[in-house]
């Protein structure tokens, strides 16, 4: 799922401090899943902000909604009806859902309430933790199914570096070295002579390197 | 502030300080007419959402009384509520209201007098703190 984080409270208060009627809008996928910004947060969200603005003398009418999405247009559509009635939109939803908001509601200024942050797993309930880092060209085959890319702090496609001690990685004593997960992994798959095998020299064009990216499905288009 | 009266929601576990709160009761221990209780089957129901609700609706205070510690009916329910309470109190400091007008207390069934003594440690609490800043100065209406 995508990971997300609610931005501090101090930032969207003065973010909707010019306004007196808004919507507070959440999204049903991912940042439920990882408590950011589902029905629960828009609710909590909303109380804050309808008390820090009683708190100051001057209220806030604010509309709770939360979408099945923001990311696909089906379920942006069915605010349509209202969006008007409003004056601003604080969008609950990762920064795909902040964009999808605005590009369709043009006229509407649409703010966003999380930072999004990585896409990632739950290690436990409230523990999240990054998997993959979206490069457009999965190496997972070849690194015992962990990720170079994601896991291992420069990244390395031939790892470990000098920075690995004791399985964990130089930036911090508390993170695991990537490589050595993946030589752990390998050795009990008995797949360690993968490791003889050198990654090529990877080609980022299919990352952000090569600029925004896009898939067009013709065989699904309408 | 001495025309102030707190208006305090308890959030109270059935096995326990619901419990306590009827023993006070049939002990003919008076507390302060200023708490109302929401009872609970376990205070692991309790929500961040509830307790900033009850603020939102002009609650002067919000506790959460739940078992004592290792003795939850439900192994650790009153531990989960112990963490939103923490919760709630990191938002209400974000939000100007004051993280010390929500408090968890744990106490046990057979604690009637101890039921009593927090009613009243609140309702104290709370009225030198003064009303809820979203009430513009208004308290408990009689």
């Amino acid at each position: 799922m995508i990971v997300a984080e609610r931005k501090p409270f101090n930032e969207i208060l003065a973010m909707v401090e010019p306004f007196e009627k808004i919507l507070v809008i959440g999204c049903k996928t991912c940042v439920t899943v990882c408590s950011a910004g589902g029905e629960k947060e828009v609710g909590i969200l909303s109380a804050s902000l309808d008390m820090a603005r009683k708190k100051e003398g001057k209220g806030i009418e604010i509309k709770e909604v939360t979408l099945e999405r923001q990311c696909d247009p089906e379920y942006l559509e069915q605010i349509r009806g209202y969006v008007g009635e409003y004056q601003a939109i604080l969008s609950m939803a990762c920064g795909a859902g902040v964009q999808f908001m605005a590009e369709t509601y043009k006229e509407k200024p649409v703010y966003p309430t999380l930072n999004t942050k990585f896409i990632g797993v739950a290690l436990e309930q409230g523990v999240w933790s990054e998997r993959c880092a979206g490069c457009g060209d999965c190496v997972l085959d070849k690194t015992g199914g962990i990720c170079p890319i994601a896991r291992c702090s420069k990244s390395l496609l031939n790892g470990p570096c000098g920075g690995s001690v004791n399985g964990k990685c130089e930036i911090d004593s508390e993170v695991e070295c990537g490589w050595q997960l993946i030589y752990d992994r390998l050795k009990a798959l008995g797949q360690l002579d993968k490791l003889e095998e050198i990654i090529p020299v990877k080609d980022w064009s299919s990352s952000r390197d090569g600029g925004p990216r896009r898939i067009v499905r013709e065989d699904l288009r309408l | 502030m001495s025309e102030f009266e707190p208006e305090i929601i308890a959030f109270c576990c059935h096995y326990c300080a619901y419990t306590a709160a009827d023993l006070a009761g049939s002990m003919r221990i008076n507390y302060p007419p200023n708490v109302k209780i929401v009872k609970l089957l376990c205070t692991g129901k309790v929500d961040v959402l509830y307790l900033l609700k009850a603020f939102q609706a002009g609650a002067d205070g919000v506790y959460v009384a739940g078992c004592l510690e290792g003795e939850c009916h439900f192994l650790e329910g009153n531990l989960r509520a112990k963490k939103r309470v923490e919760r709630t109190k990191m938002i209400l400091e974000e939000i100007g209201i004051g993280g010390e007008r929500v408090e968890m207390y744990n106490l046990s069934a057979a604690e009637g007098i101890r039921f009593a003594e927090i009613a009243k440690e609140m309702t104290e609490r709370i009225r030198n703190l003064g009303p809820n800043p979203i009430k513009g100065g208004v308290g408990r209406k009689e």
